[in-house]
């Protein structure tokens, strides 16, 4: 029998995931790693890990790692991929991080065209706090700090960080996309491949934002918070390239 | 070497470029815009990044970055400014990254005054940012010193991988003075630098789970936690030996003036016209207010010694604090005190040294 699937290197092997069951962390970080194989990057790649449960896997992957203050993770991949422009660099964040406390550290990244990639791993929920209202918790949806659900009138709406940044001039590289099915997966990994591409091509700023679960902070359990991204994050967070300056130039 | 005419902020700013800092990153505020404004336009003549960054907070960490891949980077900033560094310099003491930093202080606490001040001190000797940790704190009275101690300031920082401040004021920062500029390093020292920190710097290394590069400004364990900071500890320990002072005319003093920084080199002036007037004023001006040189006031005669008069540019006053555990009540300590951007006066120093002498 010819083996066809195997485990990514770069997850070291006698490490146990420290994520709840159904977290969609760790599907994504298993994306990263077989990105980083099949284009022979493992050796260049230097993660800035945001705070919170993006930063779980620390410890467990097996390529260079480095763990930024909340929300300044553009700030530290700035000044790493500036003074070693042969690395490749990305970082890696959630919602809390990269669109609240870090906002501006990634609007103005995203703006400089700084060029390294953005994961950014959007579940509408602080994680590892407990279940807080983050910027980008869904209308109506509970949070442990906005206990009768988001309400516009108090909270605003939802943030949409891949509009957001696709106003800004510089941005090389945007796309939505989730890890709700096995099609979305294939196509997270296919963004992150390209945005990492882009990358070594020098082209610049480059993100993927990927609409994931946390089935423990929204209280669902795990299948059922799949169909929760069906039927309630993805009309709010639409999937798809928001900006690829490929195609424009031919 | 030659001579040259330089404002104290550029001549840091070109001491850091003489000592290998490649990368700086920093935010405008006054009394130090002249460091980034010269970076700017210095550091890619030599092969350097400069950024400007969005905000104080952002340009620390950019810093922290840069430093963790492995080169020589440096920041800046004033007062205010440098408070919000705190969070970037605890992640570089924590994870043990070597970095440079200066603070052109001025007029506090909130945004306080632009005009020069010494209302930083307990900041930046105590508690530069959350956590409890120690670094270096050099604290230069003239511009030479300046450039001398940002020069010295990166092998510290690479030595002991800890971030290293440079506490000057806004004295320092604006004024012009002569000064004769340490050796640039080449750019294969430079490099040589870089690659002595290639096992550590967090840029990329070959699939292998115990050698990759993993900076950890945190521990998950709580034993290692207080491994880390035990390690830290001893480090801070040795540093004892290399705390160091001017002592001036102290041997047959019986009034020793004490200050540092800007206010130091005012004391000494007004040691020298006290002497004038047969006064036996003598001076200690710790250079390095972390560690704090307790050593030469264990050296002083208190059989000779009336009382120590502590000058500084802070109101309350902060640096008496360390001077008053140096001392251990071994005689009175008074303090000559301004605020507020206000430079200290020489004639207020004089006669307070004569208030002391003559009551």
């Amino acid at each position: 029998m010819e083996k066809i699937y195997t485990r990514t290197k770069t997850i070291q092997e006698d490490k146990v995931s420290g994520f709840c069951p159904g977290c969609m962390h760790s599907t994504v970080i298993k994306l990263v790693g077989e990105a980083l194989e099949e284009l022979n990057l493992v050796d260049k790649a230097v993660c800035v890990q945001g705070i919170g449960c993006c930063g779980l896997h620390m410890d467990y992957i097996a390529y260079d790692d480095i763990t930024a203050a909340h929300g300044r993770a553009c700030a530290v991949a700035t000044g790493i991929k500036r003074t070693n422009p042969g690395s490749l660099v990305f970082t890696y964040q959630g919602d809390g991080d990269f669109a609240s406390i870090g906002l501006a550290e990634s609007v103005s990244a995203a703006n400089r065209g700084e060029n390294f990639t953005v994961i950014f791993v959007n579940n509408g929920i602080y994680g590892m706090t407990g279940g807080q209202l983050s910027p980008t918790t869904l209308v109506g949806m509970k949070a442990t700090t906005a206990p009768k659900g988001r309400d516009p009138k108090e909270h605003g709406y939802p943030m949409h960080m891949c509009e957001i940044l696709n106003e800004l001039k510089a941005p090389y590289y945007l796309e939505r996309t989730s890890c709700n099915n096995p099609a979305n997966v294939m196509k997270t990994k296919n963004a992150i491949k390209k945005a990492f591409q882009y990358q070594m091509e020098g082209k610049g700023f480059s993100m993927v934002e990927v609409i994931t679960s946390c089935p423990t902070n929204w209280g669902l359990d795990p299948l059922k918070a799949l169909d929760f991204i069906e039927e309630k994050m993805l009309p709010e967070y639409p999937l798809g390239c928001f900006r690829d300056r490929s195609k424009e130039e031919g | 070497m030659s001579r040259v005419f330089m404002k104290g902020t550029e001549a840091v700013a070109e001491a850091a470029v003489r000592a290998g800092c490649r990368f700086f990153a920093g935010y405008p505020i006054t009394p130090q815009n002249e460091v980034p404004e010269y970076l700017s336009r210095r550091l890619p003549e030599v092969g350097g990044v400069f950024v400007q960054g969005e905000s104080e907070v952002a340009s620390v960490n950019m810093v922290y970055g840069a430093a963790a891949a492995g080169t020589r980077s440096m920041t800046s900033s004033s007062s205010p400014g440098i408070a919000l560094k705190s969070e970037g310099v605890s992640y570089c003491a924590s994870a043990r990254i070597p970095m440079v930093y200066c603070n052109f202080a001025r007029g506090g606490p909130g945004v306080g005054s632009i005009q020069p001040a010494q209302q930083d001190y307990l900041q930046a000797t105590k508690a530069s940012g959350n956590g409890g940790f120690r670094m270096p704190v050099l604290a230069p009275a003239t511009v030479q010193e300046a450039v001398d101690m940002t020069y010295r300031a990166f092998d510290w920082a690479d030595r002991d991988r800890t971030p290293v401040l440079i506490l000057a004021d806004g004295v320092i920062g604006t004024m012009m003075e002569p000064v004769v500029l340490p050796e640039m390093k080449s750019d294969e020292e430079v490099a040589a630098i870089k690659e002595s920190k290639k096992k550590w710097a967090c840029i990329g290394h070959p699939l292998d789970y115990a050698h990759r590069s993993w900076i950890e400004p945190g521990q998950w364990s709580t034993q290692k936690m207080q491994k880390c900071n035990e390690d830290a500890a001893a480090l801070y320990r040795s540093w004892e030996k290399e705390a160091e002072a001017e002592e001036y005319q102290t041997e047959d003093a019986e009034i020793i003036l004490t200050a540092y920084g800007i206010s130091g080199r005012i004391a000494k002036s007004a040691v020298n016209l006290l002497r004038a007037e047969g006064i036996k004023a003598g001076l200690i001006r710790p250079k390095t207010v972390y560690p704090f040189p307790n050593y030469a006031y264990d050296k002083l005669d208190y059989g000779k010694v009336k009382a120590i008069l502590d000058v500084e540019m802070s109101i309350p006053a902060l640096f008496v604090e360390d001077v008053d555990m140096a001392v251990k009540g071994r005689c009175p300590i008074e303090t000559c005190l301004c605020s507020g951007g206000n430079i200290m006066s020489r004639d207020a120093v004089i006669a307070a040294a004569k208030k002391i002498m003559e009551g």
